[in-house]
């Protein structure tokens, strides 16, 4: 098993949430910009790595019963520091988050990798493997943050992108539009899949 | 606060800032349990019952435990803890005491450690100062705000085994959609109380 494979099945594979749906609630909630998903992204990342690392580096000492009060431990120690951490150095982040940041605790994508791959998999792989889901998550919220951006706001990085007589569509970047603009992009993700099988299939 | 004062606050939490469709709250077992109306009922009755009792305990956590020992900043370690800890009480008491009701919710209990309504409602309570009372009935109403949502979501969601629908939204596509429209219905009544 090669460690570039653990890092680019995140990227596509099981790329989350669409592949893995998990974590949802931060997807839906901060991604009305491109900078606050991105963000959130790098920050769910580095507390994913960290956890990996330290899952994988504990597993031959944590009890199997306990594992998942374990895994939690470490993973809301990492993200207290994330939090403390965006408190001191970027602060407008920090309160556009909100919320958010401690709830990254109870995000199943950090506990469900620790669980499927860094509780069974050596330290550099799971590194990998944090780093390639972590790598897609980030992805997804700010291609999600900017599609919800443009068509709510008609910026994407608070560049103005549209036409002098654009008028904002609010709703993609009020509540619902998050629900939709999400279900519409994992069809898409499912139809390009399912392109990709067909073609792979007549070859 | 005045009993109208209470009322408008519960119908806040309830209809006008709804914890699922307006604050994004708790949405993996709102797509995964919603397939069947039977699991979110029995979800719902779960999260009521673990959201008052948590949103109590991480109150007097915060107020007898952290501030007076000025270790505020271990908050979030403190509160899953409370919370995780919580949920396996309440399994081993639930399984002895009241076997019925352990196996109506059974399955649903430990899957609520990682709702993040738990913990954010939690949060939620600390950060607007709520007083005792306040915590106890924004955790309440928020919870049935969720059951209600999640209750009308899994009814919709049994008629779409009766449909035809494109195969590339079939699942958590259409889902997703649905509800989409169904936060657009909850924002409909968010002239009832004015901020």
């Amino acid at each position: 098993m090669s460690l570039t494979k653990e890092f680019t099945k995140g990227l596509w594979e099981i790329i989350p949430p669409f592949r893995l749906v998990l974590g949802l609630c931060p997807v839906l909630a901060v991604t009305t910009s491109a900078e606050n998903g991105m963000g959130m992204g790098l920050a769910t990342t580095f507390v994913l790595v960290c956890s990996n690392l330290l899952v994988s580096l504990l597993r031959k000492i944590i009890p199997s019963k306990v594992r998942i009060a374990a895994y939690i431990v470490i993973i809301a120690s990492f993200v207290v520091i994330v939090e403390l951490t965006m408190q001191a150095y970027v602060f407008p982040l920090y309160q556009a988050l909100g919320i958010f940041i401690p709830l990254i605790v109870v995000n199943c994508i950090i506990l469900g990798r620790a669980e499927a791959f860094a509780g069974k998999n050596g330290p550099l792989a799971s590194i990998a493997d944090g780093l390639g889901v972590g790598l897609g998550f980030t992805i997804s919220l700010t291609v999600l943050g900017a599609f919800r951006e443009l068509l709510g706001n008609g910026t994407i990085w608070g560049a103005n992108l549209m036409w002098e007589s654009f008028e904002p569509f609010t709703f993609m970047v009020r509540a619902p539009g998050a629900f939709v603009g999400l279900g519409v992009m994992l069809a898409l993700i499912n139809f390009i899949s399912v392109k990709l099988d067909q073609r792979k299939r007549r070859a | 606060m005045s009993f109208g004062d209470y009322m408008l606050f519960i119908v806040s939490a309830i209809l006008v800032n709804n914890i699922l469709l307006a604050k994004f709250l708790g949405n993996c077992p709102f797509l995964g349990v919603s397939r069947r109306m039977d699991t979110a009922t029995g979800m719902s009755m779960a999260v009521i019952f673990v959201m008052v009792m948590a949103g109590m305990i991480t109150w007097l956590v915060q107020y007898y435990v952290l501030v007076p020992l000025e270790i505020e900043y271990l908050q979030t370690i403190a509160f899953i803890l409370v919370i995780a800890a919580l949920v396996q009480l309440v399994e081993i008491v639930m399984a002895k005491s009241l076997p019925a009701l352990y196996r109506a919710l059974g399955i649903f209990l430990p899957l609520i450690t990682t709702n993040c309504a738990v913990l954010g409602v939690a949060i939620i309570n600390i950060n607007e100062e709520y007083d005792f009372v306040d915590t106890l009935i924004f955790s309440f109403a928020s919870a049935v705000g969720y059951s209600l949502a999640l209750v009308l979501f899994a009814g919709i969601r049994e008629r779409f085994m009766l449909v035809k629908m494109p195969k590339v939204f079939e699942g958590t596509a259409i889902g997703l959609v649905v509800a989409g429209f169904l936060a657009l219905a909850f924002s409909g009544f968010a002239g009832l109380v004015s901020h």
